[in-house]
């Protein structure tokens, strides 16, 4: 098994999540440059954090030309799993392998704190090592995290159980309160239709130590694991 | 030849930012504003033998492939 980080100008949370794969999930992970066209030997490919390009013309708009992108839209379409985190998320709808798009928070603010999530679908290769419903506290940091699409996308993500985290309060209610962006029925991940690609805006790979206030991301990471397991066995 | 190209938000989509703006510009004691909705102007330099229709073809082309994205925005070209 081969986890790849792939590394943009501007990619800051490359390490990580690179750290977490390697420390909390015991894999073997590269560091994949965004020049980098040849993707053979991954199971798994981690789209992180950051600011590519320098968020310019739109959050992870210029990062869907890059050269490695290409070969992650093949990767994507031979049932791989590509994992987006924050920056990652933006980018991969840009590159339309998520629908939606991912625009200013509706308070404007950059809002960096920890955050509930309940996931939503726990049938997912990315959260079969959770139970639906849980509730994770995870942290977000971001400006540009707040999810929309068309009134005819989200009852598509609704019915095929695409919408795997949505905010929501300590109690795990998706109160109005709890959304921190404004995020359309307050969404903070989703799966593509086929279920191998997801995109969160809260980083899991900032919450895998108790020493850094939650490992409620770990679960996630371990679900990958077991998932690319399952697909190579 | 330039090609200029808008992008802006489509009408169903809120814009807290042209919303903050217009809050400014109330607090400036316009009061006869109804509603600010921001946008983005590019200007594209074309070589000077490209014809009109090229021109527009290819800015129309680079404002739905690049400039703007088109769940969440539209875009007008024009050539001067």
């Amino acid at each position: 098994m081969k986890f790849g980080v792939i590394v943009f100008p501007g990619s800051n949370c490359d390490h990580d999540a690179y750290h977490v794969l390697s420390k909390h999930v015991g894999q073997p992970v590269d560091f994949v440059w965004h020049k980098q066209t040849d993707l053979n030997g991954y199971d798994a490919l981690i789209v992180p954090g950051g600011f590519s390009y320098g968020d310019y013309l739109r959050a992870g708009a210029l990062a869907k030309f890059s050269p490695v992108m290409n070969a992650v839209k093949d990767f994507a379409a031979a049932g791989k799993f590509v994992f987006g985190v924050c920056n990652g998320f933006q980018i991969l709808c840009e590159a339309g392998l998520l629908p939606g798009a991912l625009m200013r928070n509706s308070n404007l603010h950059f809002v960096c704190r920890h955050v509930n999530v309940r996931v939503e679908n726990g049938a997912t290769p990315f959260t079969s090592e959770l139970g639906r419903g849980e509730v994770l506290s995870i942290p977000i940091a971001h400006a540009e995290g707040n999810y929309v699409c068309d009134d005819r996308t989200l009852a598509e993500l609704e019915a095929n159980k695409q919408i795997v985290f949505r905010y929501c309060d300590e109690n795990g209610e998706t109160t109005a309160e709890a959304n921190p962006n404004g995020s359309l029925s307050n969404i903070a991940g989703i799966l593509n239709r086929e279920g191998n690609v997801l995109g969160m805006m809260p980083h899991p790979e900032r919450a895998c130590e108790e020493l850094l206030g939650s490992n409620d991301g770990r679960d996630i990471f371990r679900s990958l694991t077991k998932a690319i397991e399952k697909s190579v066995a | 030849m330039k090609a200029k190209v808008y992008v802006t938000l489509k009408p169903s989509v809120l814009d807290p930012q042209g919303k903050a703006i217009h809050h400014s510009v109330e607090l400036l004691g316009y009061e006869q504003i109804e509603d600010v909705r921001q946008g983005k102007y590019f200007e594209i330099a074309l070589d000077a033998n490209v014809s009109e229709i090229d021109a527009r073809q290819t800015a129309e082309q680079i404002a739905k492939n690049v400039l703007a994205n088109p769940v969440i925005e539209d875009y007008r070209v024009e050539i001067a």
